[in-house]
């Protein structure tokens, strides 16, 4: 064993050998080298997560046909890291009736709840963070944080403004929570794990070729639970200014949004290792992890700009809209979709693998297509309720 | 050692690092409170009244739809889990199982409860 | 002692503390928050005991979902954002009192049981609890029925509380 083939192995043994030298307890040794290597892991990603600030502007200049920040080193490159001096240098202004302590476990809250994700994310065959047997799960589970620390600022900042936005975030994050975690039942179904690295190793075929509808559903729910446009009414610039952080300012307002950033590239990894094979491809992973990890990051950062994507070309919907479209379309097609991967999971077992994937891909479209009529039809009648029969142009003049 | 010991430290290291940067923040920062800084935001003009708006009582019933649902899918991950050794009785009865929530969100859509006027 | 009992009275202490400022805490929205502490309190409790799925069901139940809606409840019915009154009135005696004897009886009935003096037996590693409750849940011979009644008695609930809801209007 070498570096090369393990190397988080390898360095979790060399620090072990130099701290029990030091005549440490093994145990609290071991635990020393843990919270060494999650110090590491976090400390890389904030650095990534200023590199997103870069990406995302540079990335929203393109869309819309500008150029992006390239005054500040090569490329703008040095951009974000003057955006954090000033954040750094910026009056922390807190108002007057704020309710300070909660005011301030906000933003770490918030950072937290993006950051933990990355503790069940599998980054290489070898290094595969908490392989927790709810791994799946765990992603609810810091959304929930997620929520709590989006109240917490919209209440304790006293402000009409971060009350509405907050409330109207809360509403989304929940919301969409059930088509989530209904299409999080998917990839539990074809893999009988909900551990991340169980999903990823069950990916011989991606799971978005077994249910492409399911990947596009936790797409849909992830934009959401980010509050990115068009499900970003909590921030609503023309109405609410800035929503639940309106109040917040210098680095508080910082950890919103480097949190919001980092959030939306983590979704991405998610939606990666969820349906796209996480870090396999085409046997890169067992060559070494650090490939592995590349091929995992690359994979996230192209969610991520799908992500952005949406954000850039999408309108803001309404809340009502935004509400009727997950519990009266989104929710029932997941459920219906679960029930039916179910059933066809069991009827095509042990069938030839492209019977397998074929009748799969079929089921996911007869439920799409099934789904878009009826739609389709229920938004017809709705329409000629509200203008009347369509009437028949007549032709004389 | 337990793994979620690595999830705790997690949650710590996670708590510490936003910590610090805000530190930086307020040490570097200046300190100069007043009144008008200190007022809540309105759009630019004297903030009306306390920050208090009333609510849409639908966000409540918003909410309790989605704890029943919450429930009800948390319930369903077991059986997902063990849905490729187990025959077509146990795909039956989870499907009765989510045939049974959709009969409770038909039941709340037709009661106009999923409507926001 | 090892370093997991001294976790256990730690977060044992803090949860035990966080669910007294929950009942003494004079603002609403506080007490709500500090009822999110006990409830991640026994969450990191679960945790302790091997019961990870557990544990992350506590979070997502009821921190993600009860302690929201909690929080939306206290927000929709107060007329102000900063709620002070007292929160107990005065039969608070009463209700610590049947606390109290709730505790002194559980107490009393758990000493005769053998298990709570026993250490139990640890669960062995890569013992796959989630499948075990997959099993339980779905195997003819074994919960079928209370699996399904949950989902009746959540119908019912659901049921319940569009009602209630809907009268008001």
């Amino acid at each position: 064993m070498n570096f090369w083939n393990d190397p988080l192995k390898v360095a979790a043994d060399w620090l072990m050998g130099i701290f029990t030298g030091w005549g440490m307890n093994a145990v609290a040794a071991q635990v020393l080298v843990a919270f060494l290597g999650v110090l590491m892991l976090i400390t890389i990603l904030m650095v990534l997560d200023i590199f997103l600030v870069w990406i995302e502007r540079k990335v929203v200049a393109r869309f819309q046909d500008r150029i992006g920040p390239n005054r500040v080193g090569p490329f703008g490159l040095i951009q974000p890291f003057a955006d954090i001096i000033k954040l750094i240098i910026k009056e922390d202004t807190t108002p007057a009736d704020a309710d300070k302590v909660v005011y301030n476990i906000a933003p770490l809250l918030s950072m937290m709840s993006v950051l933990i994700l990355w503790a069940v994310v599998p980054l290489a065959p070898v290094i595969l963070g908490v392989d927790l047997n709810a791994g799946i799960l765990f992603i609810i589970a810091a959304g929930s944080i997620g929520t709590l620390s989006i109240i917490m600022a919209g209440w304790s900042s006293n402000n009409k403004f971060s009350v509405i936005g907050a409330f109207r975030q809360v509403a989304v994050m929940v919301s969409f929570e059930i088509p989530m975690l209904a299409t999080l039942l998917i990839p539990t179904i074809f893999s009988g794990s909900m551990g991340m690295n169980a999903i990823i190793q069950g990916q011989s075929i991606w799971y978005v070729l077994l249910s492409p509808l399911a990947a596009l559903i936790f797409l849909i729910a992830a934009i959401a639970e980010l509050g990115r446009a068009p499900f970003d009414l909590a921030e609503g610039e023309s109405e609410l200014v800035s929503g639940y952080n309106i109040e917040y300012s210098g680095m508080k307002f910082g950890m919103f949004y480097a949190g919001e950033l980092l959030h939306a590239f983590t979704f991405g990894g998610f939606w990666s290792i969820l349906f796209f094979g996480g870090y396999r491809f085409f046997g890169l992973e067992l060559v070494s992890p650090f490939l592995a990890i590349a091929v995992i990051l690359f994979k996230a950062m192209v969610g991520y700009w799908v992500i952005m994507w949406v954000k850039y070309t999408m309108m803001r919907i309404r809340i009502d809209q935004m509400l009727a479209f997950n519990w009266k379309f989104l929710t029932p097609v997941a459920f219906v979709l679960v029930m039916v991967t179910a059933l066809m999971n069991a009827l095509l077992r042990g069938a030839p693998g492209w019977l397998f994937v074929s009748g799969m891909i079929l089921s996911n479209i007869i439920v799409a297509w099934a789904a878009l009529e009826i739609v389709r039809s229920v938004s017809k009648k709705e329409r000629e309720r509200i203008e009347g029969p369509k009437r028949v142009v007549e032709a004389h003049h | 050692m337990n793994e979620w010991l690595y999830v705790g430290l997690f949650f710590i290291v996670g708590l510490i690092i936003p910590a610090g940067a805000i530190t930086a923040g307020w040490l570097f920062g200046p300190k100069k409170p007043n009144p008008v800084k200190q007022s809540t935001y309105e759009c630019g003009i004297e903030p009306v009244g306390e920050g208090w708006v009333q609510f849409k009582a639908q966000y409540y019933i918003f909410a309790l739809v989605f704890l029943v649902f919450d429930v009800e899918t948390v319930f369903l991950f077991p059986w997902a889990v063990r849905l490729g050794g187990l025959g077509l009785f146990a795909v039956l009865e989870g499907i009765v199982f989510i045939l049974i929530l959709i009969a409770g969100l038909v039941y709340t859509w037709r009661k106009g409860m999923l409507e926001w006027a | 002692m090892t370093g997991e009992q001294l976790l256990f009275l730690i977060v044992g202490a803090v949860t035990l503390l966080s669910g007294l400022m929950v009942v003494t805490s004079r603002n609403l929205i506080h007490a709500a928050l500090w009822l999110v502490a006990t409830l991640f309190g026994v969450a990191i409790v679960y945790t302790l005991l091997n019961a990870g799925f557990i544990a992350v069901v506590q979070v997502v139940v009821y921190i993600g979902a009860i302690a929201i809606l909690f929080i939306f409840a206290v927000m929709l019915t107060r007329k102000e954002m900063r709620d002070q009154g007292a929160q107990a009135n005065s039969n608070w005696w009463a209700g610590a009192l049947v606390a109290a004897g709730t505790f002194a009886g559980l107490f009393f009935l758990l000493q005769g049981w053998s298990g709570f003096s026993k250490t139990a037996a640890a669960i062995p590693s890569g013992y796959d609890a989630i499948g075990q409750l997959g099993d339980a849940l779905t195997s003819p011979a074994g919960y079928v029925l209370p699996f399904e009644v949950a989902s009746v008695l959540l119908l019912a609930a659901l049921v319940g509380a569009v009602y209630l809801a809907f009268n008001k209007k």
